[in-house]
């Protein structure tokens, strides 16, 4: 047994029928208290897939309720073995795997995803995501202590309550797993609100839950705005907790409702402006490809999106060249049809202020290599761009994109480049090319990034933790780190009548 | 339909209780040889040995007999496939996780037929090795599954300019040698945390007990692991065992059975190449019943922890003491419990007790039975074979046993009981400890301090209150003094099958 090799990808489900469009509480579906719907569009095409229930802070409330009633001291989910929590999470994906090309063809569909990607990348790292924490479930472990005195001393790591978990449109299956796993290995319940342009596979996902045999209330779906249902969530009282992933100007507005309501705890995945670094020394092919991924992956709908590449001065041009070049390789529209690699930016709202920047791009004296506009007449569609002569003053430098669009920069020293890498209150991720051993040991450890990729870009292992410096979020996702965030510490202390080490 | 542990299928629990399982009528034993490289050898010197079953005596098929040359055969297959660049070296640990799961799976699909073989050979009641042996491989299996890819060195700040970080990497081929009295259950202890950590191992099952080891190499192979991984050499202890503990070649042995036995093991080691050790031998584990104790659940437990599996168990509870003021009504309890135990057939449902393994360790209980008598303890009731029936031995139960007796010191292995009385704390824990094994203790009371100082107290690698056989995947177990070395299961259990590389990388300038 090798390697498995690559396996053919299927096509995608013909007639894709939308099964699950309510809300999800104590594993039944439920309309809107208010009766209201909102619609989900394909933003390929622009038409109306179908309509979801709109929730709002009363289906909030109901699902907290749910959500609360199951964590009781005493519940069937309180009281199981912390392996049978694993061994349902393992189940989970016994059942994502059956509905791979479902879950592929929904994603794909209601997210512009490139039907290759949702189901090789989307799908297996998900799948993945829940396998590691179905593993760490019953490995959460607490301390026995020696403290000073006649106390006999251990903490248990407890999992914190209700969670609130607010998830994105670019990843909507990926952060839905990626939020869902560790929070219910740790033994907390939650609510999910997926992003209201893309609720189709959380909602599939609830389906699978009650049939992997989450006991009700464990998990709650409720689809809806962030103004409301999300603004519902980030201000609950009888929710302790809220992750929330998505812009950093709606990051802040939870932080502070959080604050302002009951102190729950917070983890925000947020924005970035990350830089590349390419030394003259680094392969240049590699550095090219890794690049390339790193700003035009998923439309470069991606929050740790490469979107400030700093190139060594002496291989500046041939490097912008190759660049172009990689560019141009895109077949654009409809994400499920086959030779299709690059879809539709997600919505309108996104696809004007993408065309803003690059316009800012020209005006402010980038040179434009290619790209530049919008693309065909229906689709949220945005030529793939390449900016180069970029100067860090121009908003193309600063400000995140969030499109198909690379902006590349010149460098000669060292030092200078780290100062200018660093020279943003963003703090996601950044990338170093170079063979140099020292060079890459030293730039890693200086950069405020909270993943730091040498040689390789998007390397996002489930094993290891995610997250942000500075204003790009709070705490780490994935990894061991992420599992004690969904966890809350309890000190014991007993008093004996004589302690012996 | 609900599982054991309250999750809900299609939404809502079954209130039924599930079938009993049936073991598998007219099994025929398909594996009998030795397995190198996902391939079935015989063996280099044409020798087999036979295996039987000791509640009928009969022989159940011949085995291919190992030595020396072919645990060489097996070491070499288990070098290669450790190799740098070889497939199992260079697989992402989850997927590893993976194997590990679907072994899992396989054991679950031939559970009924894993257990029947399990009874055959060893005589064990076969709803025991269903719901216990078979049970606890399972589920040793998934848990050491979720660990592979949460192995983590450290990255430290030393001083100096430098980056510093550990590997926690596999140590190489490791040797393990598994007893008769739960072969498969003690096999997937070692192989699960070994190959979790990305070993490759050589293993020899007991000679009284080699069916269920074997079976699990045709699914070792079924599931994928990649060849040479899992090696498995039947054979007796002074050829293939001795060849394991001291080839140069093996780089780390676990071993468990007798502490006899354990000691040459490590002196082997330690003579060959130092290969690291893992132990888990004997016991003569005290099993304190405090006055304030639940009586009923301390007379259920100190039985069942003493008479379980035929007595054979390293954990045996075969030194009760009990609070001199419940002392007579736990003794009066205990016998009635012991003259009920169901003795007979294993693979009847109701038979609590089968046969003893073999002749050997048949007459050494009854020679440690007589011993009682003549030594003076009060032999409350048993004390017998069985009338005619082979292997089998009256559940024996002394009272007024004292510390100086032999059945108070040496570990008995059989199905006999021995109550000792103790005036106070401080007095029974003295005697609890003063002993050469120490592998497991029980405490029955219910007092919180008391309960805490015992635990504190008592020289034992697990301490059990209020429980007995309390067994978990997820918490370490092991000896303290000569019960052992090292530790086997829980997150402890990956200190033993790695071994810890620290990188230390000098830079031009320091960055903190």
């Amino acid at each position: 047994m090798s390697s498995p090799a690559k396996p053919e990808i299927p096509a995608p489900l013909a007639n894709l029928k939308i099964q699950y469009t309510k809300i999800f509480i104590n594993n039944e579906w439920h309309d809107s208290v208010s009766g209201k719907k909102f619609p989900v569009f394909n933003p390929a095409t622009e038409e109306i897939i179908c309509h979801v229930e709109e929730g709002d802070k009363a289906d909030v409330d109901k699902a907290v309720k749910a959500a609360r009633q199951a964590f009781q001291i005493g519940s069937p989910w309180r009281t199981m073995d912390a392996s049978e929590r694993g061994r349902l999470l393992n189940k989970l994906t016994d059942l994502m795997e059956r509905d791979r090309l479902l879950l592929a063809t929904m994603e794909s569909m209601n997210a512009g995803k490139v039907f290759p990607h949702a189901y090789m990348m989307d799908l297996e790292v998900s799948i993945k995501i829940l396998k590691y924490c179905a593993g760490w479930a019953d490995k959460i472990h607490g301390q026995t202590i020696p403290s000073d005195g006649d106390i006999f001393t251990y903490t248990r790591r407890e999992p914190i309550g209700v969670c609130g978990q607010i998830i994105p449109w670019n990843g909507p299956l990926l952060v839905f797993t990626g939020k869902l796993g560790p929070a219910l290995a740790c033994g907390n319940t939650v609510i999910v609100k997926p992003a209201e342009q893309t609720p189709l596979t959380a909602l599939h996902m609830a389906s699978l839950v009650k049939e992997a045999g989450f006991p009700p209330g464990v998990v709650n779906v409720v689809p809806g705005y962030g103004p409301t249902a999300g603004a519902a969530i980030s201000s609950h009282m009888d929710i302790d907790k809220v992750s929330f992933t998505g812009s950093t100007e709606v990051g802040k507005l939870i932080k502070e409702a959080a604050g302002k309501s009951n102190l729950k705890r917070v983890t925000l995945e947020l924005g970035g402006k990350s830089p590349c670094i390419v030394f003259a020394d680094a392969d240049l092919d590699s550095a090219v490809e890794f690049a390339h991924q790193g700003v035009f992956l998923h439309q470069g709908q991606i929050c740790v999106a490469a979107s400030r590449l700093f190139v060594e001065e002496s291989i500046y041009n041939e490097f912008v060249k190759r660049s172009v070049e990689r560019a141009k390789k895109y077949v654009l529209g409809n994400p499920l049809n086959v030779g299709i690699n690059q879809g539709p930016q997600i919505d309108k709202e996104q696809h004007d202020k993408i065309l803003d920047l690059i316009e800012s791009g020209k005006k402010e004296g980038a040179k434009l290599e290619c790209g530049g506009g919008r693309w065909g007449n229906k689709g949220f569609f945005v030529q793939p761009t390449v900016f180069s002569n970029v100067t860090d003053e121009m908003r193309i430098a600063k400000e995140e994109i969030f499109g198909p669009v690379q902006q590349i920069m010149k460098f000669k020293s060292i030092d200078d480049v780290i100062k200018r890498a660093n020279n943003t209150s963003y703090g996601l991720a950044a990338g170093v090319f170079t063979k140099d051993l020292d060079k890459a040991l030293t730039v890693s450890s200086a950069l405020q990034a909270g993943i730091v990729w040498v040689n390789c870009y998007l390397a996002m292992a489930v094993q290891s933790p995610f997250g942000g410096f500075k204003m790009s979020g709070n705490g780490r996702e994935l990894g061991e780190q992420g599992m004690y965030e969904y966890t809350e510490l309890k000190t014991v202390a007993m008093k004996i009548s004589q302690k012996n080490s | 339909m609900a599982t054991i542990n309250g999750a809900v299928e299609n939404g809502q629990p079954d209130g039924k209780p599930p079938a009993l399982p049936r073991p598998i009528r007219n099994l025929e034993v398909k594996f009998t040889k030795i397995f190198i490289n996902n391939d079935w050898h015989e063996s280099k010197s044409g020798k087999k040995f036979a295996t039987y079953n000791p509640s009928t005596l009969e022989k159940i098929c011949e085995v291919e007999e190992g030595d020396k040359p072919d645990v060489d055969k097996a070491v070499e297959a288990a070098q290669a496939a450790f190799q740098r660049d070889s497939p199992w070296r260079q697989l992402d640990a989850l997927r590893r996780g993976q194997l590990l799961h679907q072994l899992a799976d396989l054991l679950e699909r031939d559970r009924a037929i894993l257990a029947t073989l399990e009874t055959m050979d060893t005589g064990k009641p076969f709803l025991h090795a269903f719901f216990v042996d078979l049970e606890g491989c399972i589920k040793t299996f998934r848990y050491f599954a979720g660990w592979a890819d949460k192995i983590q060195g450290r990255t430290i700040p030393t001083d100096n300019n430098v980056v510093c970080f550990t590997r926690h990497e596999p140590i190489g081929v490791c040797g393990a040698i598994t007893p008769w009295n739960f072969p498969l259950l003690m096999l997937a202890w070692k192989l699960a945390p070994a190959l979790c950590c990305g070993n490759t191992v050589v293993l020899k099952p007991a000679e009284q007990t080699p069916l269920t080891a074997l079976y699990l190499g045709s699914l070792i192979k079924e599931v994928g692991f990649p060849p040479g991984v899992v090696n498995i050499v039947p054979g007796f202890g002074p050829t293939v065992g001795a060849a394991i503990s001291s080839h140069p070649q093996i780089n780390k042995i676990a071993f468990t059975g007798s502490t006899e036995v354990g000691k040459l093991v490590k002196e082997a080691a330690s003579r060959s190449n130092l290969k690291r050790v893992t132990l888990e031998l004997g016991g003569k584990n005290p099993c304190i019943v405090c006055a304030d104790a639940d009586l009923d659940l301390a007379v259920e437990c100190a039985h069942q922890g003493v008479f379980f599996n035929q007595g054979q168990c390293c954990t045996a509870a075969s030194r009760v003491f009990v609070e001199e003021q419940v002392y007579g009504e736990f003794v009066r309890r205990s016998v009635e419990y012991a003259k009920k135990r169901p003795v007979g057939d294993p693979f009847d449902a109701k038979t609590e007790q089968g046969p003893q393994i073999d002749q050997k360790q048949f007459d050494k209980i009854l020679e440690l039975i007589e011993s009682g008598k003549k030594e003076g303890a009060k032999l409350e009731c048993g004390g017998s074979a069985m009338e005619d029936r082979g292997l089998f031995i009256k559940p024996t139960v002394f009272s007024d046993v004292t510390d100086n007796m032999r059945i108070a010191k040496e570990e008995i292995f059989g199905p006999v009981q021995p109550i000792l009385k103790f005036k106070n704390l401080e007095e029974v824990i003295k005697r609890a400890n003063s002993t050469d094994y120490g592998l497991t203790a029980a405490v029955f009371t219910k007092n919180l301090d008391k309960a805490l100082k015992l635990a504190s107290a008592l020289e034992s690698g697990t301490v059990w209150i209020n429980c007995y056989n309390a067994f978990y995947t997820q918490a370490p177990f092991g000896g303290f003094k000569m019960s052992g070395n090292g530790r086997e299961l829980g997150e402890y259990a990956l200190a033993e099958y790695t071994e810890v590389k620290t990188v230390t990388i000098k830079l031009n300038d320091k960055n903190p």
